[in-house]
């Protein structure tokens, strides 16, 4: 019998996953081959429909009803999952192979009590009794530093926040202490700040346990916090694997270059180096080229070479990585310098920002929610409670230029941005837009001129368009409604135009919206809401759901048109990286109130509001020579309807000064004009932080 | 919760004062109407008036509706102008014949499709789920009056098991309820069937029950404490429809098979203008469809907690 140490907890080789459609067999994953050895942590990164989760539910046996293992072999501890019964393979789910998944909320059971949910597990693997069961339960609560477990026993997943139903997800999943444990994008749903306690938890109790991780996502940053080793996937390949550093250090496969390339770097903004987002699309599986399925997107495609047979790994003898391989023919002619030219597009001028569009000052909603409880009926209605989801917010934008507005979900972000639509109407303050007050208008009672001024890209392109009309005609009604063009044929034109502008072909006039992929959706949102010339548009999270490299070239698109029509831009976003990246001026909001403001520059560098070091924390960095500072924040996110009496974030503060922070406002200080910190910490002890984010070569954080 | 039960009953005395206005209005709005329908077709104008100033309907119909109420609450629902007999005489024990074939009906038809529509949409596409969907439409899709002949035909003509009337006519025998039964049955339970299919099919694909599947629980214990639940929600208010259906829908069954039943009598009372008993039957199943209402709400909040009141 072999050493159980030395057997890997998972060998995958040669595994092949195929789907069944009415088109015939679709090769999900092909060619691919994983090691895991104990305790090791390897990543799966890709971006959507290159079959990373499909690896994941393969490895589980879980392929639906239209799928199955075609080719090769999975061994988990030595065994063949292939000659395992059905009944063996059902003893080692969620016992010695266990899962975690993106949608917290969605992977829980709405109608049992967690308690029940965790109980099950040892009660049905272990056949423990219902006492025992309880009991490790509730231990196994508490190891994911859940506060009040006995409590959340018997609560059901919708009263629990995402973060703590991430966290009994993994209690879940560790109860029978597995020997492998599958991350499917397992932080993707959450909040940066929630996503750090998550990483470090599944981080400590691995070591404790000594559990192999397999972690599958799409944030190259992540990964690299988390992982020893990563696998990039393309279009059901690996086309590179090897150690963390090793492929962060010398990316070897134009793809992986590519990817690199679409993430916005700390250091970096639109200016001096834009994204460079990788053309084309994604092949659909049964239209994957012949040869490299990279080749048609590829530079450094050679006709002749790289579309003739597959293509096999080949190692690339990296000095640090004997392990380090890649599915390139031509790897080792390919310059690395080659690849800094074409990455690292060309410096952009900085656009002069013009004078004030927006100006929003003291803008304030208010929601009232009446006490319905059966005292309140008895006193006469009783108690209206306020929720303040907007107190006190102001700023100004110029023309030409981005304002990014970010936070946690439940700081008011979604609030404003309704405010400003006229979705909502201002309980207090004004928005003002080129001079005239809009917070109390409704968007029902504003001109077509006021409509057509203020536009909005929305987060899921899905959602957002009819999927029973012509993207023509979607956009076509927008432009009559606003009143720009009454002719059919004018409007035809300026539909033409629009698609112009956000570099689609002009077919897609007669295209209905099922036809386009994610990022051409969002191409078209961004054209409906540029349709009137809008002076400004807000963008609440328009790349949150789409991919990297798609991100990436929407992100672009949105700057060129910015640039051209000198739109002014509210950005909503939860993710730092983007806001630093094409942001002008920042807004940090917490609990409806603005912790801090002032270009990007300021707010990234100390003085720092000791929130906004929280998140430029939290956020994770694709470079390993940037090194940072890590701040968890612990706890919730306090309910609205009952804040802090002090500072809204002194809950969670870890600066906090104690009762000053707890019973009084923070006072709001200059730090310099147009940077404000609304903290209680002199501004002097604030400058002395020390940067969040520091390398060898440069230092973001440098006081000017 | 105890809250929001005393709510919906409160809701549920308000709607029926309301309907019971409505009712009141139409059968009782015209005094003149009302004589005439007791005194019969030849009565004279003179007498039409002395009866309706003897019986206090010269009064503004606001005072005769709450006295109406008080009279109805108090049990008296007035003479039945056709059989001469106080209508509760005859009202209650045709309301409870009807009680009788809806509740074993309703046990039986729930039952059956329940249990039908799990099978299917436990895995969509199989050959189980075919076969179940294709005879729940098709037995949906037979009208009472044809499945009633057919049936009748089987089993009263050519096996002789059972007995071809239902009229009870020796006391209460069970057997002779077996064919209303097995008609309504069959009829019904497709459409309950087919709701559960769908619902469960759609549980089935949800990221919790792969949750349930990758936690390597027994199927068994997957289907019925994971997925069963929740794919009783969306049924479940069709279910609650069926019981109004059951007692004022099966007039053409109790027909078919000479039950004396509350259809029955409804069909009679309002083809002879037997105000108070239409007025009692028209009663009847606004509380019956008020009440189904208000115990669906409070089973949906059992069945989905997401929705339970604080």
């Amino acid at each position: 019998m072999p050493d159980q140490d030395e057997v890997p907890v998972l060998e995958i080789t040669g595994l092949r996953l195929s789907y069944y459609t009415r088109a015939g067999e679709i090769p999900a994953v092909m060619d691919f081959d994983l090691k895991i050895a104990k305790g090791e942590s390897v990543g799966l990164v890709g971006e959507s429909g290159c079959g990373k989760s499909t690896v994941a539910n393969g490895i589980m046996r879980y392929m639906g009803n239209n799928g199955g293992i075609v080719g090769g072999t999975i061994k988990f501890k030595g065994r063949d999952m292939a000659e395992m019964s059905a009944e063996e393979v059902r003893r080692i789910r969620g016992n010695d192979i266990a899962m975690i998944y993106q949608e917290p909320m969605a992977s829980l059971n709405p109608s049992l009590t967690i308690g029940v949910q965790l109980m099950e597990v040892p009660m049905n693997h272990e056949g423990v009794d219902e006492e025992e069961a309880f009991k490790r339960s509730f231990d196994i609560l508490i190891a994911v530093h859940i506060p009040d477990p006995k409590r959340l026993m018997d609560s059901y997943p919708h009263q629990i926040s995402g973060g703590q139903q991430q966290r009994v997800v993994i209690a879940m999943a560790l109860l029978s202490k597995p020997a492998l444990l599958l991350l499917d994008e397992p932080t993707t749903a959450l909040d940066v700040t929630v996503e750090a306690g998550i990483v470090e938890l599944i981080a400590e109790l691995s070591k404790q346990t000594g559990t192999s991780l397999l972690y599958i996502s799409h944030n190259l940053g992540l990964m690299l916090e988390v992982c020893d080793r990563i696998c990039v996937m393309y279009s059901g390949e690996v086309v590179e694997e090897g150690r963390i550093d090793s492929i962060f250090s010398s990316p070897t496969h134009p793809y992986t270059h590519g990817l690199f390339g679409c993430i916005p770097q700390p250091h970096a903004n639109k200016n001096a180096r834009p994204l460079s987002a990788i053309r084309g699309q994604l092949p659909l599986p049964h239209q994957r080229p012949k040869g490299c399925y990279f080749g048609p997107r590829c530079d450094f495609f050679e006709p002749g070479r790289c579309d003739q047979e597959l293509i096999p790994m080949d190692f690339v003898d990296a000095d640090d990585d004997p392990a380090h391989r890649v599915r390139c023919t031509r790897w080792d002619e390919i310059d690395p310098k080659a690849f800094v030219s074409a990455d690292v597009a060309e410096a952009r001028e900085v656009i002069p920002v013009g004078e004030t569009v927006l100006e929003v000052d003291n803008m304030r909603k208010y929601y009232e929610v009446k006490d319905s409880s059966f005292a309140a009926m008895f006193t006469g209605g009783g108690n209206v409670q306020q929720v303040k989801a907007n107190d006190s917010i102001s700023f100004r934008a110029g023309e030409g230029e981005t304002v990014a507005i970010v936070g946690e979900s439940g700081c008011g972000k979604s609030t404003f941005a309704k405010v400003l639509m006229g979705l909502e109407t201002a309980t207090d303050g004004e928005v003002r837009l080129s001079g005239t007050d809009l917070g109390s208008i409704a968007v029902g009672d504003r001109t077509p001129a006021q409509l057509a001024s203020l536009q909005m890209v929305f987060q899921n392109p899905n959602d957002t368009l009819n999927p029973s009309h012509t993207i023509g005609y979607q956009i076509g009604r927008v432009i009559k409604r606003f009143g720009i063009e009454s002719d059919p044929a004018k409007i035809q034109e300026r539909v033409y135009q629009l698609l112009d502008t956000v570099k689609l072909p002009r077919a897609f006039a007669t295209h209905k919206p099922r036809q386009l992929s994610g990022g051409q959706k969002q191409r078209i949102g961004i054209a409906r809401a540029f349709a009137g010339n809008p002076k400004t548009v807000i963008a609440d999270e328009p790349i949150s759901a789409l991919d990297v490299s798609v991100a990436a070239a929407v992100t672009e698109l949105l700057m060129d048109i910015q640039r051209e029509h000198r739109t002014t831009l509210v950005f909503i976003s939860h993710d730092l990286a983007a806001v630093r990246y094409l942001a002008d001026r920042v807004v940090v909001m917490y609990l409806g109130r603005v912790m801090e403001r002032g270009s990007t520059d300021e707010v990234f560098a100390p003085p720092y509001h000791p929130y906004t070091e929280a998140l430029l924390s939290a956020v994770p960095i694709a470079d390993p020579q940037v090194t940072k500072r890590r701040i968890v924040l612990t706890g919730n996110l306090p309910s609205p309807l009952n804040p802090p009496k002090g500072c809204p974030f002194s809950t969670r503060c870890p600066r906090s000064l104690g009762r000053l922070c707890d019973e009084q406002a923070p006072p709001v200080q200059l730090a310099a004009d147009r940077h404000a910190i609304a903290c209680h910490i002199p501004l002097e002890e604030l400058r002395k932080v020390e940067p969040v984010f520091s390398t060898p070569n440069w230092d973001l954080g440098a006081a000017d | 919760m105890p809250q929001m039960i005393l709510r919906r009953i409160g809701m549920m005395v308000l709607i029926m004062l309301v309907v019971g206005l409505l009712l009141f209005m139409i059968n009782e709005g015209d005094p003149r109407l009302i004589a005439r329908s007791v005194l019969g077709p030849y009565a004279q104008d003179g007498q039409l008036d002395a009866w309706i100033m003897q019986h206090g309907y010269d009064r503004s119909m606001f005072i005769r509706y709450f006295e109406w109420v008080a009279r109805v609450v108090s049990g008296d629902l007035g003479d039945s102008i056709i059989y001469k007999r106080p209508t509760s005489e005859i009202f209650w024990p045709r309301l409870a014949n009807t009680g009788i074939l809806a509740g074993v009906t309703f046990v039986i038809m729930v039952i059956i499709a329940l249990t039908l529509g799990v099978l299917a949409g436990m895995k969509e596409g199989s050959p189980q789920d075919r076969i179940i969907s294709v005879i729940s439409i098709a037995t949906t899709s037979i009208p009472e009056y044809a499945s009633a002949v057919v049936l009748a035909g089987i089993f009263v003509f050519w096996l002789g098991w059972l007995p071809g009337t239902s009229s009870m006519t020796s006391g209460f025998n069970v057997v002779e309820l077996i064919l209303p039964v097995m008609v309504l049955t069959l009829y019904g339970f497709g459409y309950i069937a087919r709701m559960t299919r769908a619902s469960m099919a759609e549980v089935m694909t949800t990221p919790y029950i792969r949750t349930a599947i990758l936690k390597g629980l027994p199927y068994r214990h997957i289907i019925m404490k994971h997925a069963l639940r929740n794919a009783l929600i969306a049924p479940f208010t069709v279910i609650m429809l069926q019981i109004n259906w059951l007692l004022s829908g099966v007039v053409v069954t109790e027909f078919a098979f000479g039950y004396k039943g509350f259809g029955a009598l409804l069909l009679e009372a309002a083809l002879r203008r037997d105000i108070f008993v239409i007025e009692a039957c028209g009663l009847a199943a606004v509380f019956v469809a008020v009440f189904t209402q208000t115990i669906g709400d409070i089973g949906y909040t059992y069945l989905n907690p997401r929705i339970r009141f604080k």
